[in-house]
């Protein structure tokens, strides 16, 4: 379901995108951009979370550099199984996304963890859990992140 | 990277987020025992080194109509797979751009594009402008359309045992 959403939201989801100032008060440049008060930018961004259109609001940590590690991953689940499987995946802190996608390779989620050794643990433990051979697709190379999307 | 503990003590107190009030970083530095300004200055401080990229928003795509959303797999030349991942990185339509290990016999595909449209068609039809780009180098390809989200969360620390 797409949300109604008005020109003004639009505006302000693109440029709640944008990295933000470190201030005291960092709401009142998008307030003053968008020539409302700092109070409506916080009542609609608490709307648009409670109603799914953002996820999260803060600050997007790069584990990498924290000394954690990323890995793509997949598992091919047989259909009658996805909801049973799908429920032992998700109980793994450790999975950061999950998506079901349309090919015989149906489960990619990522595993996040504090070190690379957590990324083998975490795979083999969900292997053991699932009974599911769990393939790993670590990044070698980064060519682009772009984090906007256009509202 | 060892972060120091007070350093430590803000990601655990924010990967979930932030509060949404008109002074976030007040509230979490009061949670913490610091000063407003002590707190900021030190995420000043992580994304200097890259630790924090951007605080701000994520969309869920969805709720935004952008209700396509496929993951373009190629088998690319390894002589140009590199070459050829910037350019596909750089298309104004490509949100992540990545080179990852095949899988054979199974997955032959080394570079991973991720394309959102409105569409499938929208993305069927962007997937051809990558498809022009990479040319001759391509051996195979294929695109996984996502049909439900299952899980989407921040990263999340471990809180230290002690």
């Amino acid at each position: 379901m797409t949300h109604e959403l008005t020109q003004q939201d639009r505006d302000l989801i693109n440029l709640m995108q944008e990295d933000l100032p470190l201030t005291s008060h960092p709401f009142e440049q998008a307030a003053r951009q968008l020539g409302i008060e700092e109070k409506d930018v916080v009542d609609r961004l608490l709307h648009l979370r409670d109603a799914g259109v953002l996820t999260r609001f803060g600050p997007f940590f790069d584990a990498e550099a924290l000394g954690g590690a990323f890995c793509l991953c997949a598992i091919a689940v047989p259909e009658e199984r996805f909801e049973e499987v799908l429920t032992k995946v998700n109980a793994f802190e450790e999975v950061a996304h999950n998506y079901q996608r349309d090919h015989k390779l149906n489960m990619w989620f990522v595993l996040a963890t504090e070190n690379q050794a957590g990324i083998e643990q975490t795979a083999k433990a969900i292997e053991r859990d699932t009974g599911l051979k769990v393939l790993l697709f670590p990044k070698e190379q980064e060519f682009f992140i772009g984090f906007r999307v256009k509202a | 990277m060892k972060l120091d503990p007070k350093d430590r003590a803000i990601v655990e107190a924010t990967q979930a987020g932030l509060p949404l009030v008109p002074n976030p970083f007040k509230v979490v530095a009061d949670t913490l025992g610091m000063a407003e300004d002590d707190l900021i200055e030190r995420f000043r401080q992580l994304k200097e080194q890259g630790i924090v990229r951007r605080i701000g928003a994520a969309p869920n795509h969805y709720r935004l109509g952008m209700t396509a959303n496929g993951m373009t797999v190629w088998d690319v030349d390894d002589a140009v797979v590199d070459s050829l991942g910037e350019k596909v990185g750089s298309l104004p339509f490509v949100t992540h751009c990545y080179r990852r290990p095949r899988a054979l016999p199974d997955w032959p595909y080394n570079l991973f594009a991720m394309v959102h449209g409105d569409s499938r068609d929208e993305v069927m039809a962007k997937r051809e402008q990558v498809a022009d780009l990479l040319g001759d180098a391509v051996k195979a390809r294929d695109v996984l359309f996502s049909t439900r989200i299952l899980k989407k969360t921040g990263m999340r620390l471990r809180r230290k045992e002690s």
